[in-house]
């Protein structure tokens, strides 16, 4: 079924180039709305053929699974979901796989984030995968969710020094001197690793400034793709990772696939959405041609 | 006075936060500076409120053009400031987490929010196609080594990169195109951000001292004098 779709959908979408190809060289204009239907198409046929890839980490996505994955049980990893629904279908699995991977290896893991728009998906997240797929995980001991403060990189400011000074209660109300997990925990300092997963302003890029970096706490991150060409200059030195929109997602799904047994049959948007991803790509990269084609067509013609 | 208050405050603030990056005795005041910060940022959710709330008002009073559109956005504030402030539906009650699963504003944010912002977000894909067809031309050498690198880049995000040059022996795996791909961003577009980020920084450097010092009042809702 997966190969039949896979042909099937390449069949209509490279005969409808192929017509449109025809008409560009015969001088007519594609109308907007044609272009429209072809990437409909093409992000719609893999999703109702389940048309999927097999995916190999990248080093630079790989750093961060060996970094996660080097941690000792009950290590402190801080996950930061910094990002809004509009960003979430993109970076949303990162975080999720994140969530996993940290559930799977019996880490400590906190949770905020820096928009105010985040504070539900951690909401859903935890209601999700931590106590449907981790049941024996408990609120305060293995996990807690510290929601969201206003300030951006200021918050950070503050609590790379003093935790206590910006989070008293955790989204519940419930003093965080009172859990276990807080036990010890002073400032970012005490993390074993920092997180944050978002395409925006504030994200990774001030938590490498106002944390990381300052701090010396290792950091890693996940954004969208248009952001990740900006955090390259940060690579490998102050952020020791990256996983750059659904195409990153979907490696660090697949490592974890393999690695992990108990995660074989959790979700993997990821990985789901890069069928989507790979024909809209070459759908965009045909209209690119077919575009220059007939500009130099018609430069010669006049 | 009126300017010379604000003055002496962005001075004072300025300075020490700039000596408490290098002076660890007063690293401790730059940080209630900070916390000062974030208790400002809060009030901005009152102003913005407040703002929204007298334009749309404004403009639905005034029936303006496109005054409904006004109406549909203070509803929408108003049931969202309501469903927040009482937590309705709140399975916890009023001391329980805004956002918590089975709340109204849960429910709103995932039926209404989430699905409206993902759509806009989802359409730039359509857009992005209609101005790669019309805009992207290799009508000179630098348009076409964009163009190139852009393609390699497409390729390079989806796994055909890899099945189209997989075959390439290993000696000569840069040319495979997920390799191609990491290698532009991480040289070439390195190389353009890090100069980039550093331009940016020395501005910010000198904007900043000119806050500090009162050259720059712009700020203030003055010209430079």
């Amino acid at each position: 079924m997966n190969n039949l779709g896979l042909m099937i959908s390449l069949l209509i979408i490279g005969v409808g180039l192929f017509w449109i190809l025809i008409r560009s060289i015969q001088g007519r204009e594609v109308e907007r709305r044609i272009i429209f239907i072809f990437i409909g198409l093409a992000v719609a046929a893999p999703i109702l053929f389940k048309i999927s890839f097999s995916e190999k980490a990248t080093p630079i996505v790989k750093a961060v699974y060996d970094q996660i994955e080097k941690l000792p049980a009950n290590s402190k990893i801080l996950i930061s979901y910094d990002y809004d629904p509009s960003m979430a279908p993109e970076v949303g699995p990162m975080t999720d796989a994140f969530v996993r991977h940290a559930m799977a290896k019996g880490l400590r893991v906190y949770i905020m984030t820096l928009w105010a728009t985040g504070q539900p998906l951690i909401v859903t997240a935890i209601d999700e995968i931590i106590k449907k797929e981790f049941p024996e995980k408990k609120n305060g001991v293995d996990y807690v969710n510290l929601g969201y403060k206003a300030g951006g990189s200021g918050v950070l400011n503050v609590i790379i020094t003093d935790i206590r000074k910006m989070y008293l209660t955790d989204v519940n109300g419930v003093n965080i001197d009172s859990m276990e997990i807080m036990h010890g925990i002073r400032s970012l300092r005490d993390m074993n690793l920092l997180v944050s997963v978002g395409g925006g302003l504030p994200g990774v890029k001030e938590w490498i400034l106002f944390a990381g970096d300052p701090g010396h706490i290792p950091t890693a991150g996940g954004c969208a793709a248009v952001t990740a060409p900006l955090l390259y200059p940060y690579y490998p030195n102050q952020l020791l990772g990256l996983l750059g929109g659904i195409k990153g997602a979907a490696e660090y799904e697949s490592e974890l696939k393999k690695e992990y047994p108990r995660l074989a049959n959790a979700p993997q948007p990821g990985i789901k959405m890069m069928g989507p991803q790979t024909l809209a790509h070459l759908v965009i990269m045909a209209f690119v041609v077919i575009g220059n084609i007939t500009y130099f067509i018609r430069k010669k013609r006049s | 006075m009126k300017r010379q208050v604000p003055l002496i405050i962005t001075f004072v603030v300025g300075t020490i936060l700039v000596v408490s990056v290098f002076f660890p005795p007063v690293e401790r005041m730059g940080e209630d500076f900070s916390l000062f910060f974030d208790i400002i940022a809060v009030f901005a959710f009152f102003l913005g409120g407040g703002n929204l709330v007298r334009i749309h008002g404004n403009r639905l009073y005034k029936q303006q053009k496109d005054w409904g559109f006004s109406l549909v956005t203070l509803l929408g504030f108003f049931l969202m400031l309501a469903a927040g402030l009482f937590k309705i539906g709140n399975p916890n009650g009023i001391t329980g987490d805004v956002t918590a699963t089975g709340s109204l504003f849960q429910t709103l944010y995932y039926r209404i929010f989430f699905p409206l912002s993902s759509t806009m977000y989802a359409l730039l894909a359509f857009y992005v196609a209609s101005a790669s067809y019309r805009a992207f031309r290799a009508k000179n050498r630098e348009a076409t080594i964009l163009l190139i690198s852009a393609f390699v880049i497409l390729l390079g995000r989806t796994p055909l990169g890899t099945y189209a040059t997989g075959w390439i022996p290993e000696s000569f795996s840069l040319l495979q195109i997920p390799n191609l791909a990491i290698w532009i961003m991480s040289s070439p577009n390195l190389a353009g951000q890090r100069a980039i980020m550093i331009g940016i920084a020395l501005g910010v450097i000198s904007m900043s001292l000119r806050l500090i010092l009162g050259v720059e009042r712009t700020y203030l809702g003055v010209d430079n004098e």
